[in-house]
């Protein structure tokens, strides 16, 4: 019964990945296939073109701010929630319910949402709420403005994927045993004290867990990007997987492209191959 | 409103015109099968226009059953990533829509997947009556390989009438005029330059009729066959023009669509646009009639065309039926039909002036005299790859404002594409 699924992902995940690999060695710079060896060239190249090292560098701010904002967030609401807060499972609900929609629908939202308007026709979205509480000075260009650019985009992934943070956080907390709160509480800790040394320490496995699944969410977005900013002013919230989907279709350079797809798979790979590795291992010894 | 229904029974009353003659050659009776034309052309005017095309040829062969295959959004993009894929797997639409010139040429002409048209055109006498610059971007190797079913001309200065009215100014047909009035624009509050350059490629269209009015129209096709430098130092003063320009627009430029920033225009608060004249349309549209239009600074006797055309794929399914279609497109019936709702021009020469719009029947005489420049943004100057690359470097020196470095890029596009050394 396994077989089936095994020759499928032999052939169609595994299969295709190579034969990718081997596209980015060729000089299938056209629409018609050409297999002529070129080695490294399409690498090289791209290492040198100035929207791919911008790309790398957005992926790279994206991936920390999303990180940093989703656990943070994440975990803040999960100990709210855990501390029997009034109406649990109503709130829990709300929290959840981003991860219910698509990136594309989400992109389309933060949009308008961050749509800076104009000093001519006036604020709208975020800006308008900021003028409207007296808080003018706060406003931004948001997506518009290329210092900000990708930080925009992390803002509204931040929103979708926080409460999915918060799931894997809660499940953690209420599998702590009460009796390690107890234990602790009787050796006289404070309730910070007993974050730090015990329930922190107890949840970093689902830490690793929720940065594994998010990073390599991060490394790959572009469903996201493509809804609410594309490529952006002077490529601000540029992406590589954009950039692939944008010179391998329209441009048809198909050697690039997949030279793209295969960084995009080493760093995904980078990311995600220790933690497999490692968790299949507790798995054989247990 | 009441402009647009007239159009529209205008455009049925050529047809039923042109149904009274039959096209000449294949016998209506024998075609049957299917026909399915692919396009991006999903919305307003544009369906309305594929439409009354799609109805000529229901009623001249209503055997055929005609399959509307569209694909939305993107400019195209998302089309022409759906073509490729259906294209390379060997089950290609029997006809579908391309930018005329190196979109065609390079992607699917070079490469072997159209078969030409060149008898077609000189049987029908399109040969004829199209002018020679066009002919010139639908060949290859001596063969011409789509039909154009309508010209757009990208090269417009528009501008708000009344801002320049109250302003005692005259639309700018120089650089120097240009910055005068952006000057004397901006001194009373006024958006000098509208631009929204939110989808990464109108900035590239702004750019490219700097470049036309600085280097002419020969320096400019120039560029796209070698013959021009891109190191050059005209290259240098273009850009050093467009950054100067960048400065006179509206600062919110990368939040908007051209179209929203057009409501600067519309809206008596921005006084200049570089645009297509599709901008004419949204105009009407818009219900706004106070806007003027002019080339653009530098840009006068040169026309920059793009142009939808339809050809004829080697593996098409019934290749009869799709010289049918193509016949339709290219007749003046058809093309005085489609373009009255297109909001475009005839390719052909002939098409009657008073059917069309003030506008219109301006673009129609420059057509018969401008030098025609093939647009690079729009698909007819150069490869799409080199097209890709052109739009980045712009689209990042909107940002960066880095003349050398932008240069460089450009340079290298075309090194890049094989053109340059």
């Amino acid at each position: 019964m396994v077989l089936p699924s095994v020759a499928a992902l032999a052939v169609f995940v595994y299969g295709f990945a190579g034969w990718t690999g081997y596209v980015s060695l060729t000089r299938w710079n056209d629409v018609l296939p050409d297999y002529t060896w070129a080695g490294l060239r399409a690498y090289a190249d791209l290492f040198e073109s100035f929207r791919f090292r911008i790309d790398l560098l957005n992926t790279a701010r994206f991936t920390v701010v999303f990180l940093a904002g989703c656990v943070g967030i994440g975990f803040a609401l999960a100990v709210l929630l855990d501390r029997g807060l009034k109406g649990e499972s109503f709130f829990r609900t709300i929290f959840l319910a981003p991860l219910a929609i698509s990136f594309i629908v989400t992109g389309v939202v933060w949009r308008w949402l961050l749509n800076p308007g104009s000093a001519q026709l006036g604020s709208v979205g975020i800006n308008l709420l900021l003028d409207r509480a007296h808080l003018g000075v706060l406003k931004t260009g948001w997506y518009t403005d290329p210092r900000i650019g990708i930080l925009a985009v992390a803002v509204a992934a931040i929103w979708q994927m926080s409460g999915y943070t918060m799931a894997l956080y809660l499940a953690g907390l209420r599998s702590i045993p009460d009796e390690l709160r107890e234990a602790a509480r009787v050796d006289g800790a404070g309730e910070w004290q007993m974050y730090r040394r015990v329930l922190i320490p107890i949840l970093q496995p689902v830490t690793l867990s929720a940065v594994i699944i998010l990073g390599h969410i991060s490394l790959k977005i572009f469903d996201l990007v493509v809804a609410m900013t594309g490529s952006g002013p002077g490529f601000s919230s540029d992406v590589p997987a954009y950039f692939m989907f944008d010179t391998t279709f329209r441009g048809n350079h198909f050697a690039q492209g997949a030279a793209i797809a295969e960084i995009l798979l080493v760093l995904v790979a980078l990311l995600t191959v220790p933690y497999l590795v490692a968790s299949t291992r507790t798995e054989v010894e247990r | 409103m009441n402009g647009t229904i007239l159009r529209r029974a205008l455009a049925a009353g050529i047809l039923a015109a042109a149904l009274g003659v039959s096209w000449p050659g294949v016998s209506n009776a024998a075609l049957s099968g299917k026909l399915e034309i692919f396009s991006w052309w999903t919305a307003g005017g544009e369906a309305d226009a594929l439409k009354t095309l799609f109805d000529a040829y229901h009623k001249e062969y209503p055997a055929v059953q005609i399959v509307n295959a569209t694909v939305a959004g993107g400019a195209g993009t998302n089309a022409k990533a759906v073509l490729k894929t259906r294209m390379l797997g060997g089950d290609p639409p029997d006809s579908f829509q391309v930018h005329a010139g190196h979109e065609l040429i390079d992607t699917w002409v070079r490469t072997g997947f159209m078969a030409p048209l060149t008898s077609l055109f000189k049987s029908q006498g399109w040969v004829k009556v199209m002018p020679r610059g066009l002919l010139a971007i639908l060949s290859y190797r001596g063969d011409i390989w789509s039909v154009p079913v309508n010209i757009h001309r990208a090269n417009i200065l528009w501008y708000n009438r009344k801002i320049f009215a109250d302003a005692h100014l005259v639309p700018p047909a120089t650089f120097d005029a240009f910055f005068k009035d952006a000057d004397a624009l901006k001194a009373k509050g006024v958006v000098p330059l509208v631009l929204g350059d939110k989808e990464g490629w109108e900035a590239g269209h702004a750019f490219e009729t700097v470049l036309i009015g600085t280097l002419g129209a020969d320096g400019y096709r120039g560029l796209w066959t070698g013959k021009t430098a891109w190191a050059g130092p005209k290259v240098t003063a273009a850009l050093e023009t467009f950054k100067k320009m960048l400065a006179y627009a509206n600062t919110d430029h990368a939040a908007l669509t051209w179209d929203g920033a057009g409501e600067y225009l519309t809206g008596g608060l921005g006084a200049m646009m570089i645009m297509g004249d599709w901008a004419n349309g949204w105009f009407t549209s818009k219900n706004f009639a106070d806007y003027g239009w002019e080339p653009a600074p530098g840009n006068a006797d040169v026309y920059d065309a793009l142009s939808d055309s339809f050809g004829l794929p080697k593996r098409a399914r019934d290749k009869a039926n799709v010289v049918a279609w193509l016949r339709v497109l290219g007749s003046r019936e058809g093309q005085e039909a489609f373009n009255l709702l297109k909001g475009s021009i005839c390719a052909r020469t002939d098409c009657v002036p008073k059917l069309f719009s003030p506008y219109q029947q301006w673009t129609m005489k420059h057509w018969k005299t401008d030098a025609i420049v093939p647009s690079v943004i729009h698909g007819a100057a150069a490869s799409e790859g080199w097209a890709t690359e052109y739009k980045d470097a712009i689209a990042l020196f909107v940002t960066s404002r880095d003349t050398a470095a932008t240069q460089k890029s450009l340079q290298k596009a075309c090194v890049n594409a094989g053109v340059c050394q």
